[in-house]
């Protein structure tokens, strides 16, 4: 039975207190350069307060909501994969100590991460890559070490962005699992409430040092009533049960050129992805101190080099780079790791910087798929 | 290290330009300095001075060819050079002085020069790998410090140098930035532009510039399209493309999509 209690707009900000006080790096969502982007947050009034935002194909602005919702928005550019798996991370350096070299290893982060509205499709992607990273007999050690201890507060969302389409991928946006504390945003008599669920033992200690009192059952059902509007106001929709069997047959589509001629293989949908995990390492020795090292940094399978083998790039045409990335995302995913590669957060659609909407792609090659092409199928 | 005996001899080449890479090259005082005792570093600062003697290890080149004197000198600089590597738009892509390839020299050297007659100068600004096969193209206008710097330590440890040809967007990702066309609706070339200024102008919220020319596979048309309903109409479009890479084949004609 789901443990509930009820925190004030106070008790939120104690909960960060409290989680200050235990030493967390406390990141959550906050207000730059126009957009809602998840940095280090000091208190209540870092987060954006009012804001909410208004998201399509290529298209993201920020807008003042009519309420004083905290979490009123959906997910924005940054996912928490930035913290989790760093776009740039030094792996480790060397440099000549007399006759010999001294190597020396990037340690992990000085403190374990507090998150602060992570939101269901989101929860469903770090659970994505703690399979992919840590999940298997090759552990990726850095992100073991930034994952473990992270306290995750997530919040149910109140309504979903104009590219958000959890629904269809069934990752949402009530969060079930993978969380400390779970809030739903709630006002009742004027008064703006979290309810809180309780997902751990972390998540309940934490709660001890935090004013709260239990829920009520209309709180409960007040909750409840959000998911459900949210799920039903999804801005985008994609049919996903038989997708994998869709693109895999359709691998000669011609909506594969068409869309060809619009990606500017940029990778802009790849960064921003809170799945993508591909990385690379580069080298590097430094004239002036003679130190070298290795650094790792995301990598695109829109970029040539991602393919590159002796002799040149096995993906050369935007047409094969933009079919890899979508097939594997949707459908070599699942056997490859036992689940889609995609959480429905609609953030790669939003960040094309010409509005690629991977459901609309779906949704072209389904419903053009005349039974005369039997050369697809093969 | 190349084996050798001899210090390796390091030349800095310089054509049509505005001197701006060779600035980049003195800012890197401190870390030359560092390798001053494991290579020779011969300056050519002027067409005219400077004696083109013997042979090195690496040439660096900056700057355009314009005129039929300069079309000979690089072929003796590329004569004497093991490994030549031209650095900046102009070397790269003929830089801004390419613009004179959209227009009529001589009609210009009438209205600008009171003896037209004196100017002995090609009807174009090309780049050097028009003229000569280049081993290496280092980006930028002007170019980065650190992949300057990065070009030489790899020459010196034997390896290529990394300098990755993806679009700019990859290093505007890195950093976190917000993307201004996205959000702002700001114009950017990012999509279509050679990473290698580490986002700059994204980074203090403007659109990319294009100054490192085009990435490894642009879609300039398809950029192009989505800029229409930005604001942008046929004439932006065109002065988008024709600063400092004009010449570089992928904005040249995408250039000249949109206009003469
Ligand atoms: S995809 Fe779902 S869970 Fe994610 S932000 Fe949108 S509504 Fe919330
Ligand atoms: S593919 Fe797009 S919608 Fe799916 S998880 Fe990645 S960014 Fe989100
Ligand atoms: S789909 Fe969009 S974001 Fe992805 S590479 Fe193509 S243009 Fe860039
Ligand atoms: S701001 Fe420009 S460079 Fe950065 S991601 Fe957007 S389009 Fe690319």
């Amino acid at each position: 039975m789901a443990e509930y209690i009820t925190l004030a707009v106070d008790g939120l900000q104690a909960l960060l207190d409290e989680l200050k006080r235990r030493e967390y790096r406390v990141l959550g969502p906050t207000i730059r350069d126009q957009a809602i982007v998840y940095d280090d947050i000091e208190s209540l009034r870092d987060l954006p307060m009012g804001w909410t935002d208004e998201q399509s194909g290529g298209h993201y602005r920020l807008v003042a909501r009519q309420d004083d919702a905290i979490f009123g928005y959906p997910v924005g550019p940054h996912s928490w994969k930035r913290f989790l798996h760093p776009p740039v991370l030094p792996l480790w350096q060397a440099e000549s100590a007399g006759n010999s070299v001294r190597i020396t290893t990037t340690q992990g982060p000085d403190q374990p991460f507090a998150f602060i509205g992570v939101r269901s499709c989101d929860l469903h992607a770090i659970a994505i890559q703690d399979r992919v990273l840590i999940g298997g007999q090759h552990v990726d050690p850095s992100y073991r070490d930034r994952r473990k201890g992270a306290f995750i507060v997530a919040v149910n969302c109140g309504e979903a962005g104009g590219t958000c389409f959890c629904a269809s991928m069934n990752t949402g946006p009530k969060v079930e699992d993978g969380f400390d504390l779970a809030l739903t945003e709630i006002v009742i008599d004027d008064q703006r409430l979290f309810l809180t669920e309780v997902g751990s033992p972390a998540g309940r200690d934490v709660l001890l040092q935090v004013p709260h009192r239990p829920a009520t059952p209309d709180e409960i059902a007040a909750a409840d009533g959000v998911t459900a509007r949210t799920a039903a106001s999804m801005g985008r929709v994609m049919r996903s049960d038989d997708v994998r069997e869709l693109l895999l047959g359709n691998l000669d589509h011609p909506r594969w050129d068409e869309v060809a001629e619009r990606c500017l293989t940029c990778g802009n949908c790849t960064m921003v992805c809170p799945t993508c995990f591909c990385t690379s390492v580069e080298d590097s020795s430094d004239l002036l101190s003679g130190k070298s090292g290795r650094t790792r940094h995301w990598a695109s399978c829109f970029t040539l080099d991602f393919s590159y083998i002796h002799g040149g790039s096995v993906r050369g045409s935007a047409r094969s780079r933009y079919r890899q990335w979508m097939t594997h995302k949707l459908a070599s995913w699942v056997d490859q790791f036992g689940s889609s590669g995609c959480v429905g957060c609609g953030r790669c659609i939003t960040w094309c910087p010409v509005g690629i909407d991977i459901t609309e792609e779906v949704r072209a090659i389904r419903e053009d798929r005349p039974a005369e092409r039997t050369h697809h199928e093969d | 290290m190349p084996t050798r005996s001899k210090k390796p001899r390091l030349a800095v080449w310089k054509f049509a330009s505005c001197d701006g890479c060779q600035l980049t090259l003195l800012d890197c005082e401190d870390e030359l300095l560092a390798v001053a005792g494991a290579i020779d570093i011969a300056y050519f600062p002027e067409a005219t001075r400077g004696k083109i003697e013997g042979r090195y290890d690496l040439s660096l080149v900056e700057g355009s060819i314009t005129t039929p004197h300069d079309a000979e000198r690089i072929r003796e600089v590329r004569r004497r050079s093991a490994t030549l590597v031209t650095i900046g738009a102009c070397a790269t892509a003929g830089g801004i002085q390419a613009l004179r390839n959209f227009a009529d020299v001589k009609e210009y050297a009438s209205v600008v020069y009171a003896r037209p007659d004196y100017i002995d100068t090609l009807a174009t600004s090309t780049a050097i790998a028009d003229h000569v096969a280049v081993d290496f193209e280092l980006r930028g206008c002007p170019i980065s410090k650190k992949q300057l710097l990065e070009v030489i330590a790899a020459y010196l440890a034997g390896r290529r140098p990394q300098a990755p040809a993806h679009s700019v967007c990859v290093e505007c990702k890195h950093k976190g930035n917000v993307c201004v066309m996205v959000a702002h609706k700001t114009p950017c070339l990012g999509p279509v532009t050679h990473a290698g200024c580490n986002a700059l102008c994204p980074s203090y919220g403007r659109g990319c510039y294009g100054c490192y020319g085009p990435m490894e596979s642009p879609n300039a048309v398809s950029l192009s399209q989505w800029l229409k309903p930005l604001g942008l109409d046929e004439r932006d479009l065109q002065r988008l493309y024709r600063t400092f890479n004009a010449n570089a084949p992928a904005f040249r004609k995408e250039s000249e999509r949109h206009g003469p």
